[in-house]
């Protein structure tokens, strides 16, 4: 499209956030790094030298080989092995896009779902309000790890040997239980605002009925934190998924997340192997530092007051 | 003498301030070669309307400039030290001590942590070399002075406790704490109700004259400037236009840009004429035409104005940047009319068409409805709201539900094609019964009739979008009443789609086009998003969606009151074009009485939920007959006596939760007794006037 109207791409480009972005080195940084690991993560089973999952092509042999610039290291491992003899730059790549996946779809569904109740509970008020931000207030109370180990527990106990094929529903769900809370809220506050705006009470006097208010009218008007929020909190899903993995509740060893292989390595870290948990802990650094920078340069540059 | 004693001494000199503010898209110029003076014991009005710079002149003459704006060029003197390059050490020094300061919003001028007393006693020790009780007895000495009650007591209060007129005299005591040369007040009394901006506005005038103080106010008020000031200075877009001696420059203007905001203000005394518009709006920062900046508005423009950039030059007893003066001047050439009402025309605003009015009908309409079958019927109409604590701590702490009165029976008729206004300060319940009439509000008690049939089982029946349809609604925000992420064809034919008024889009399409038409917008405005509008295009975008259902009735909350008042005479006029080309009915809600004069047939006061007076317009504005009402139109200030004293009004609305008893305007009331104490006044009809007032009804009043 930007094709067809070439002044559409130059406006695009001189627009006050591209402006913003191109004049924030940590923004273009982060922006690069998160743009890496993606394509790293996505682009995993084309170009990663080596497929962890295919067990004919482990040799025990090349296990717990050091990164390739020590001296017992190997070319063909770069970042060495772990203890079945997986190639740890393969393994990082296939984890992250696991990590990246299960991040964003958690993400995703909490923002469905704590958009939903908090437009809902902001436009009705009254008991709708209280039931919805009660129930806000009891999540709350809980440290979210504690929430996604019991989900993760009683999903577990009751799919006993349908663990495997439910693990990441149950880790995306129970991230996502613990992560709408917030975005319940700040859309309730935001939709607060919003509904006694005039613009709101004009569409009312047109009859226009409330559930396209909340859509049309509402819903365009409180999404520029959640955008900001949403940022974050991929970040955070990412590093709660690798928590869950580390605990052992999260993605299984059979296909490994970054928690996984961090809790694979851990078991070397103190034999003196450091590269099979230390790599994978550098990437999930390294994702979650560059989401990190990207959303709080968001924030920064949608607030008006420090434009 | 004026002008001598402003030669001789000085006190605060700007010349030639420019005001940039760097942005990525170029430097925008807010200030351009503003420069004034004033002397010791002088008051000099700034006015001019929304983006003139006068609140930037101001800011910059007390050191407040907002980065990233900066100082330019120009400079700054008081009392013949520069202070526009000061350090933050010497500007503290300078403030508070030499200069104090006044803004618009008394809430948040106080810090709500500390004691009025605890922040009037800092203030003083900063600049005083005086000890902590003598502190504190200044500080008791300057409440009392600007007229709060039981100030010992009171100065250990918290800004919450004080109400919103006595907060701004708490403002102006901090101000005046230092005892200091030049209080430069923006927009002092801007957030308060007519009543109480009076007593303000006589209360900062009495202060200054006691103690010499020369005052910079900045305000849009042309009354309050008029009643005020000894000087005024008109700006528009960051220039100064005319400044002169304020007698002068109201009635006298030399500027057509004067001439036209002087014209373009509904005035209380004067006749129902269409006010006098100037087409446009104030330019943006970053496209101010070349040349004179309001020539492209301006009716007289000669092909220089728009080339060059006229400068201030003597004419009468002031200045003026104006080429019409040299125009004037050069009148004396052959073959150009020469004579004076020739070049008096030529500043004078144009335009003027009566607003034709049946005065007869209007007398007819108000006093008795019956006569003609009134559109709007309103009989008996409450609603109260609940404003209990949560029930938790109701119970933990033993309170009563606590209900807010809002509006508390009104009774009044809208006759069809006719203009009903209904005015009050703040919080009397205005809005509230605008809402009722449209639907947003269920009444707690009593009906709405329109058309015959019973307004609010028709919202919740079937039958609710027809309804809906003939019932509309303009706001008061521009800004808030538009959604900023729709664009205006979207806007407008949201309605349309709404009530399946077009069958197709290409039909929403024209009709919207055709309603932008109506409102003096255009095809070209259909793809464009609100914040590119300004704040009279806006309300315009807002007349053209209430419009866009076709209805018979509009309810229009405060619809000018955010408005300038060129913009306003602007959307007023097309409010009454449309009245008459439409045949539309409307609910009027204002707290500008001239206003509410200007446009409607007849006018009901509200007081704490009630009408306290509903009369024909005429005859309200003749004959007021409530003590309320006299007061309000009272309070006005007006723009043709300069310098009117009038009689103090007294005490602010009272807490509606805890209403007065009897007559609930008793406590301000000049007339009242035991009776009014204790009865309740019911409305009855006085010579052509309903009114709620056992005095007038007693026969007392006079």
């Amino acid at each position: 499209m930007s094709q067809a109207n070439p002044s559409a791409w130059a406006r695009w480009w001189d627009s006050d956030l591209v402006h913003s972005f191109r004049h924030s080195p940590a923004a273009v940084v982060a922006a690069l790094l998160a743009t890496l690991c993606v394509l790293a993560a996505v682009l995993a089973p084309w170009i990663a030298p080596h497929n962890p999952f295919d067990l004919a092509t482990l040799e025990l042999a090349d296990s717990r080989l050091p990164p390739a610039w020590l001296e017992t290291g190997m070319a063909k491992y770069w970042l060495g092995t772990d203890d079945q003899g997986r190639d740890i730059l393969s393994a990082l790549m296939f984890g992250a896009r696991i990590s990246l996946l299960v991040g964003l779809s958690s993400v995703a569904l909490s923002v469905l779902l704590g958009v939903s109740l908090g437009l809902w509970a902001g436009f009705w008020g009254g008991r709708w309000d209280a039931i919805i931000m009660r129930t806000c207030d009891v999540m709350l109370s809980f440290p979210a790890i504690l929430v996604a180990l019991l989900i993760a527990g009683v999903g577990r106990a009751l799919f006993p040997q349908a663990h495997e094929a439910l693990a990441f529903a149950v880790l995306i769900a129970s991230i996502t239980l613990t992560g709408w809370v917030q975005y319940a809220r700040t859309v309730r506050g935001s939709t607060l605002v919003e509904r006694h705006k005039e613009y709101v009470q004009a569409a009312r006097v047109t009859g226009v009925s409330a559930v396209r208010i909340m859509r049309r009218h509402v819903l365009p008007n409180v999404m520029g934190p959640v955008l900001v929020l949403a940022t974050i909190q991929v970040a955070t899903a990412i590093i709660t998924e690798a928590t869950l993995s580390f605990l052992g509740v999260g993605a299984p060893p059979t296909s490994p997340s970054l928690g996984t292989l961090i809790r694979v390595g851990n078991d070397y870290l103190f034999s003196g192997e450091w590269w099979i948990t230390i790599f994978p802990g550098l990437m999930l650094v390294l994702i979650s530092l560059s989401v990190n920078l990207l959303g709080d340069w968001l924030r920064d540059a949608l607030n008006p007051r420090l434009r | 003498m004026r002008m001598e004693l402003d030669r001789a001494a000085p006190l605060l000199q700007v010349k030639d301030l420019v005001v940039e503010f760097p942005t990525r898209r170029g430097v925008l110029r807010a200030l351009d070669g503003v420069s004034f003076s004033v002397a010791a014991g002088e008051v000099l009005g700034v006015v001019g309307e929304s983006g003139a710079g006068k609140s930037l002149t101001g800011a910059s003459i007390i050191g407040l400039l907002e980065p990233p704006g900066r100082i330019a060029s120009g400079g700054i003197w008081f009392d013949g030290q520069r202070i526009d390059n000061l350090d933050p050490e010497g500007l503290r020094r300078l403030r508070g001590r030499h200069i104090g300061a006044i803004f618009q919003d008394p809430l948040t001028s106080l810090n709500p942590l500390y004691s009025v007393g605890q922040q009037l006693v800092e203030t003083i020790q900063a600049h005083l070399p005086v000890s902590a009780h003598e502190a504190r007895e200044r500080a008791v000495a300057l409440l009392q002075e600007t007229g709060i009650a039981a100030a010992r007591e009171r100065l250990d209060h918290y800004p919450h406790q004080f109400s919103g007129g006595m907060r701004q005299r708490v403002v102006i005591a901090l101000a005046l704490a230092a005892e200091p040369r030049l209080i430069v007040a923006d927009e002092p009394t801007t957030a308060l109700d007519v009543s109480v901006q009076a007593q303000i506005i006589g209360l900062l005038k009495r202060l200054c004259r006691e103690r010499g103080a020369a005052v910079v106010l900045i305000t849009h008020d042309m009354g309050v400037i008029a009643e005020t000031c000894d000087r005024v200075a008109v700006m528009y877009a960051g220039r100064m236009a005319e400044i002169g001696p304020v007698d002068a420059v109201i009635h006298r203007s030399a500027h057509p840009y004067s001439a036209g905001l002087m014209a373009s203000i509904p005035d209380i005394d004067g006749d129902n004429d269409r006010l006098h518009q100037i087409d446009g709006s104030m330019p943006r920062l970053n496209a101010i035409p070349t040349g004179c900046a309001y020539h492209p508005r301006c009716a007289h423009a000669l092909p220089r104005c728009a080339r060059q950039r006229p400068e201030l030059q003597a004419v009468g007893q002031g200045l003026a940047a104006c080429w019409l003066i040299d125009a004037a001047a050069l009148a004396a050439a052959p073959g150009l009319d020469q004579s004076p009402s020739a070049i008096a025309a030529l500043r004078k605003p144009h335009g003027g068409m009566a607003w034709v009015r049946d005065e007869t009908q209007a007398c007819a309409s108000a006093v008795q409805p019956q006569a003609i079958a009134p559109l709007v019927q309103v009989r008996d109409l409450a609603r109260h709201f609940d404003v209990s604590a949560p029930w938790l701590n109701r119970m933990l702490e033993r309170q009563p539900r606590q209900w807010l009165h809002a509006v508390d029976g009104v009774d009044f008729a809208i006759a069809r094609g006719h203009t009903m206004a209904l005015v009050g300060e703040s919080g009397c319940g205005k809005s509230t019964v605008a809402r009722l009439l449209v639907g947003l509000y269920q009444p707690t008690r009593g009906q709405v009739q329109f058309d015959g049939q019973d307004a609010h089982a028709a919202f919740g029946g079937r039958d609710a979008l027809a309804l809906r349809r003939r019932i509309q609604m303009i706001f008061q925000d521009p800004y808030a009443s538009l959604n900023p992420r729709w664009t205006v064809g979207d806007v407008v034919a949201e309605p349309l789609l709404e009530h399946a008024l077009a069958p197709t889009r290409a039909a929403a399409q024209e009709a919207v086009v055709g309603l932008l038409q109506s409102v003096g917008l255009g095809a070209a405005d259909l793809g464009k998003y609100p914040h590119q509008f300004s704040g009279g295009q806006r309300q315009r975008i807002s007349i053209a969606r209430a419009l866009a259902t076709a209805p018979e009735f509009l309810v229009c909350d405060e619809p000018t009151s955010a408005l300038d008042v060129s913009v306003q005479a602007q959307v007023l006029n097309l409010m009454g074009d449309l009245q008459r080309a439409r045949g539309l009915t409307y609910l009027f809600i204002s707290h500008n009485l001239a206003v509410v004069r200007h446009v409607s047939d007849q006018v009901g006061v509200m007081y704490l939920g009630r009408l306290v007076e509903l009369a024909p317009t005429r005859r309200l504005f003749a004959q007021p007959s409530h003590p309320y009402t006299r007061m309000l139109i009272d309070a006005i200030p007006r723009m043709r006596d300069h310098g009117r004293e009038r009689t103090p009004v007294q005490g602010e609305v009272p807490n509606p939760l805890q209403p007065p008893s009897g007559c609930s305007f008793h406590p301000r009331c000049p007339l009242a007794n035991a009776r009014c104490r204790s009865e309740r006044p019911v409305m009855l009809n006085i010579g052509g006037a309903q009114v709620a007032c056992h005095a007038v009804q007693e026969g007392r009043s006079t």
